[in-house]
């Protein structure tokens, strides 16, 4: 087990190399001048050549991808052209709101995907497959901001039951925090229970038309254990999979959703930064964004050994 | 005897004989989730294309004089250069005077527009990178790795970066949408591809020293075709949401082309009040999204039901 | 297993991080407001952003202050008189003013501090040019000798048009001109805290309780600044619905600049009141006469004919109370303003705009048209504007960006199709445009002017007469010279005045202070 996690581990190395190298183009390869941007004001010709020979843009392209690797490395990501502090500590400053909203999205979502996939499986073809099939059609194809305003205009302004915007700091009171994060948790939840709903119904119909379940049945195990205990335990793997790559979904959709909610996160700081082309900014979070991604993966693959005793490495 | 079996085996991987392929394309379309899911974005297709005949007028002209009338509206609508045209603003417009009957409508262009290029344009990447991966054994497992990398930076991340950084034309938001895409697509070729390299008839065509594009042409692609199709619709479902999610933020499409992203963003302000410039074009762009991933769940059913296996 | 205490830690590291908020103990009398947009800079001397400049107000004090009626009243200075001929000047400043770190004010800060000033503000560098010499004679006296007559000496010192001269520490101010502060210590009612700023999120400022406030009634910028809460938070929300939302729900008390579409919304919400913040403004649009296409006039002046003023504040502005035309670029009722206004009238002049851009040979260079889309303040403007510049014959590209980096973007001299700009729009309020040596945008002086750039030597040379006229009569006939020159040379064309719209929480918030700028001192919390 210990050679496997090594393996996996390792292997992770040429998938963030491979990011930091798309990042690193990305933003070298944009047109637009961020001597020109740091300069402000004062954008006469020698101080824009100063800044840019300061910022080491006119070495050879390897050498400021090794010199950005070190300092990545050294855990530093730069410094922001506009709010001149270091990338990492506005990331940091704003890492609760965002943790916070995935997190109880997260645990929303599972609670109640992974239900309504086993209830459509268990009634597979029936009216209520066909509905909640539907409904999770319907769930990722509206798009998240849509669902974010309706739920604002039911909730915190016909029936004023919950805040409107914002975020409440955990070190405020777990109330707050709580009432804040229900609305922009409950959007975001919609589109990735469509997900899992979909593949958790998927998966736990498959494992039903295996053997072991008409032996279970023949046994006379009762209905809800055969369904959990044995069709749910099986489509585990896919299951925990798609919540893996749906991480990336959950990404995209914290970006949004903080927009609309007015949550001081990592995914608005995202906005802000891509608005006003802040080079160190964007590159920091698509960094931090994917390492999550990748590390996220990494857990999933490490609980198949958890899941399914069969997998060995 | 082993040379007939070779050769019919050969035979057997040539494109489906003529009856065949009509009893396949008789199943497709009486599924009933194509005929819905077609049906609605055919409608959707036809209503942009014949969009100056149905009502509308100039969707880009303002007359702020009009701004935020309710749907249903009877009310002139006064140009920059004085002309004076009375118009049934169904949906109502939006604050600067545009209809948003007109704007959306024309906006079905752009957005189901954008929807297929940016899958096209996916699927023909990842087509070639994925038969590269899938077949030539030594780059394998590099371009298996970038591809991974890609995966890793959330689409919507990379399409923001990639926009904002180079800018927020056509062109230019078609890549960005596109690109995110390129691996998924990839994977879904190379597992065709690695799936049949072992076949014997591809075997016996390499052996009989059938040039490779030949191989992959006649072999190989007839058979990714099924699945292609079907993670196009996604991939063009997808697509449409994420334009609107572009302009939503900002960074989509120029903000005077009427997209339905563009719309919803310029109403944002005053949803409480004037909730018709988000919800019209919100169920505009929700229909049509919904309607192509019923096409394709419709498409895979019926072409190729083994689909959701070969993304894993 | 493992996972459980990286979660744990996680969530740990999150509320250790957090462990610098302070709880804050019920007493404490905090004031919401959401500024007109994020605080991205905190230099106000570097920047004419008057986001900056409001946060200017809060922690800086200022030698001379504008009361309600336009009057210059001193501040800071306790005495002051000149010499008959104006030419020598001596001030001496009042007791009890000291800085947030307990260092009493000297004459030494001042001067410096306006040294810093006078580099970057256009009046400011007339005052220094006409300056022999400025000094100290004292802690708390100081001397200031002219070798030309410069008849707004203290109007320049009491300026609260952008860039405002606030006395900072000499430290501070001895930063080079051409670059930020990152030092925010001041003399003002309220103390910034550095430690509690979130960029984008909010601006914190307390109560500075050792501020001594003069013995009279709060006016404009003079008088008393008392501040009668404990703290200030600046709540960033950039979204109008959010900002609506927000106050209906008690969660702020005071949106500084509403946006005339939450208009109606607001005025029929019961919780809600408009307060006088801020009296009328103007918006104009500025136009980049240093490249191409504007860089030839006759281009340019085609612009100004492509705008219409009614159509432009009718899509900002939206309700008739709340906005109005004015083709002069001086204010309705102020002295200067005048009808005589070239060839610009307000309305739009499509035709003979398209016909002066085929004799000016434009070959349909890209007019880049800056477009702050989520300022809902000003983001009407450039959609209109656009599609009146197209029905002009221009091609226009209109790029968007928030307002911050339009503030960065618009300092770039570089042509438009390299990272530049050419024309984008934005909002002064009354003090700004009351006279030609006030309103900054009006330079001719090339690089050295305002964003824009524009040369125009017989621009300058009016001003110049300006300031040293003696008569009003004079000064209104040059006034109306300036006027027209300034259309001629095709620098900026007014679109419209509006009211600015402040809301407040109905029956919570009172003791709102009109003046040119926004102040929060005098505010009271119920």
């Amino acid at each position: 087990m210990l050679s496997f996690l090594v393996r996996r581990i390792v292997a992770i190395v040429p998938v963030l190399l491979v990011v930091a190298l798309i990042v690193f183009m990305m933003t070298r390869f944009a047109p637009g001048n961020p001597a020109a941007a740091i300069a402000g004001n004062d954008a006469s010709a020698e101080n824009l050549e100063r800044i840019r020979s300061n910022l080491g843009l006119n070495d050879p392209l390897p050498v400021q991808f090794g010199r950005w690797g070190w300092q990545l490395v050294h855990g530093s990501l730069g410094e922001s052209f506009f709010l001149k502090k270091p990338v990492s500590e506005l990331i940091a400053q704003r890492i609760e709101p965002t943790f916070a909203l995935t997190l109880m999205t997260l645990v929303m979502t599972v609670l109640i995907a992974v239900p309504l996939g086993v209830i459509a499986a268990w009634r597979h073809g029936g009216w209520l497959d066909r509905m909640l099939m539907g409904l999770s059609a319907l769930g990722f194809s509206v798009p998240a901001f849509v669902i974010g305003y309706v739920l604002i205009w039911i909730f915190a302004l016909r029936w004023q039951l919950l805040p409107v915007q914002g975020y409440g700091r955990i070190s405020d009171g777990i109330g707050p925090w709580l009432s804040h994060l229900i609305l922009p948790a409950t959007t975001l939840s919609i589109i990735y229970v469509a997900l899992i709903a979909r593949v958790t119904r998927a998966a736990v119909a498959e494992a039903m038309t295996e053997d072991y379940i008409r032996t279970a049945r023949a046994k006379g195990v009762s209905e809800t254990r055969v369904l959990i205990r044995h069709a749910l335990a099986n489509a585990a793997v896919p299951i925990v999979t798609v919540i893996g790559i749906g991480v990336a979904l959950l990404i995209g959709g914290v970006v949004v959703t903080e927009s609309v909610f007015a949550i001081p996160g990592l995914g608005s700081l995202t906005v802000d930064a891509v608005l006003s082309r802040d080079f160190p900014l964007i590159q920091g979070i698509t960094l931090l964004f994917s390492a999550v991604y990748v590390g996220v993966n990494l857990m999933v693959d490490i609980s198949y050994l958890v899941l399914d005793p069969r997998i060995r490495y | 005897m082993a040379d007939t079996r070779l050769l019919s085996s050969v035979v057997a991987v040539e494109p489906l004989a003529p009856r065949r392929r009509r009893s396949l394309l008789r199943r497709v379309i009486s599924n009933w989730s194509v005929r819905l899911g077609g049906g609605v974005l055919c409608v959707l297709i036809v209503a942009a294309l014949f969009a100056p005949w149905l009502g509308t007028i100039d969707p880009i002209a303002m007359d702020p004089g009009s701004g935020n009338l309710l749907p249903g509206a009877r009310a002139d609508f006064n140009s920059f250069d004085g002309d004076v045209i009375p118009h049934w603003f169904i949906m109502g417009t939006d604050s600067l005077g545009r209809d948003i009957w007109s704007r959306a409508l024309f906006g079905a262009r752009v957005s189901i527009t954008v929807g297929i290029a940016v899958a096209m344009l996916a699927l023909v990447l990842g087509l070639c990178v994925g038969l590269t991966a899938g077949y030539f054994r030594r780059i394998d497992g590099i371009v298996m790795r970038v591809m991974d990398g890609v995966m890793a930076i959330p689409a919507i991340l990379f399409a923001v970066s990639l926009v904002a950084l180079f800018g927020g034309t056509l062109l230019m938001v078609i890549v960005a949408i596109a690109v995110p895409e390129i691996p998924r697509v990839a994977r879904l070729v190379r597992s065709v591809v690695l799936s049949l390299r072992e076949e014997p008839y591809v075997e016996a065509a390499i052996a009989l020293d059938t040039p490779t594009w030949k191989i992959l042409l006649r072999h190989i692609l007839p058979n990714a075709i099924a699945p292609l199709v079907i993670q196009g619709t996604y991939v063009c479902a997808s697509a449409i949401l994420v334009e609107a999610i572009l302009s939503f933020l900002g960074v989509g499409l120029p903000a005077e082309m009427p997209t339905w992203g563009n719309i919803m963003a310029e109403g944002r302000s005053q949803f409480n009040q004037f909730p018709h410039n988000v919800l019209f074009p919100g169920i505009f762009l929700a229909l049509t999204v919904l309607s192509v991933n019923v096409l394709g769940d419709g498409l895979r059913d019926t072409l190729d039901p083994k689909f959701n296996k070969r993304t894993e | 297993m493992a996972i459980r205490y990286v979660l744990a830690a996680f969530l740990f590291g999150a509320l250790v991080a957090d462990a610098g908020h302070p709880s804050l103990a019920q007493e404490t009398k905090v004031l919401r407001v959401v500024p007109q947009s994020d605080l991205k800079i905190l230099d106000p001397i570097w920047t004419t952003a008057f986001v900056t400049r409001n946060h200017g107000y809060a922690i800086y004090d200022t030698l001379f202050g504008v009361d309600a009626e336009g009057k210059v009243r001193p501040q800071m200075v306790g005495e002051y008189s000149s010499s008959p001929d104006h030419m020598k000047w001596s001030f001496t400043l009042r007791e009890g003013l000291h800085f947030h770190d307990g260092k009493p004010v000297t004459s030494a800060d001042v001067i410096q501090s306006l040294k810093r000033w006078g580099e970057r503000d256009s009046l400011g560098q007339r005052l220094f040019a006409a300056m022999e010499n400025i000094e100290a004679k004292s802690d708390t006296t100081f001397e200031m000798a002219l070798k030309q007559p410069f008849g707004l000496v203290l109007e320049a010192l009491s300026k609260p048009a952008s860039v405002p001269p606030f006395i900072m520490p000499k430290s501070v101010a001895e930063t080079p001109s051409d670059k930020q502060i990152d030092s925010y210590i001041g003399s003002g009612p309220f103390i910034f805290k550095v430690d509690e700023y979130r960029p984008g999120e909010r601006v914190v400022y307390v109560k500075n309780t050792k501020y001594v406030p003069r013995n009279e009634p709060a006016s404009g910028t003079a008088g008393g600044k008392v501040v009668n809460v404990d703290r200030m938070e600046w709540v960033i929300l950039t979204d109008a619905q959010t900002q609506t939302n927000a106050i209906t729900n008690g969660e702020v008390d005071l949106i500084e600049w509403v946006p005339a579409d939450q208009y109606l919304a607001l005025k029929n919400n019961p919780k809600i009141d408009f307060a006088n913040l801020v009296p009328k403004g103007s918006f104009a649009l500025h136009l980049n006469r240093l490249v191409p296409p504007f860089n030839n006039v006759k281009i340019a002046q085609a612009a100004l004919m492509a705008v219409s003023q009614e159509a432009l504040m009718r899509a900002q502005m939206v309700h008739k109370d709340l906005y109005n035309t004015n083709a002069s670029i001086y204010p309705t009722g102020t002295p200067y303003n005048s009808d005589k206004t070239s060839f610009f009238t307000g309305k739009p002049q499509l035709e003979k705009a398209r016909a002066l851009l085929k004799e000016a040979g434009y070959q349909n260079e890209p007019v880049v048209l800056l477009y702050p889309a989520n300022f809902a303040v000003l983001n009407k403007f450039p959609p209109v504007m656009a599609a009146l510049l197209k029905q002009a014959g221009f091609n226009v590209d209109m790029q968007s960006m928030d307002w911050p980096t339009l503030v960065a973007r618009r300092a770039m001299k570089n042509p438009s199709t390299q990272g530049g700009w050419n024309a984008f729009i934005t909002g002064w309020n009354i003090p700004d445009n009351i006279n030609p040596l006030f309103y900054a945008p009006i330079t001719g002086n090339g690089e050295k002017g305002w964003f824009g750039w524009t040369t125009d030597e017989r621009l300058e040379t009016l001003k110049d007469e300006f300031l040293v006229a003696d008569s009003e009569a004079e000064r209104k006939a040059l006034a109306v010279s300036i006027q027209e020159r300034v259309y001629d040379a095709a620098v900026l064309a007014p679109l419209g005045e509006y009211k600015q719209l402040t809301a407040i929480r109905k029956d919570v918030i009172g003791g709102i202070v009109t003046s040119p700028v926004g102040v929060f001192w005098g505010i009271t919390k119920n």
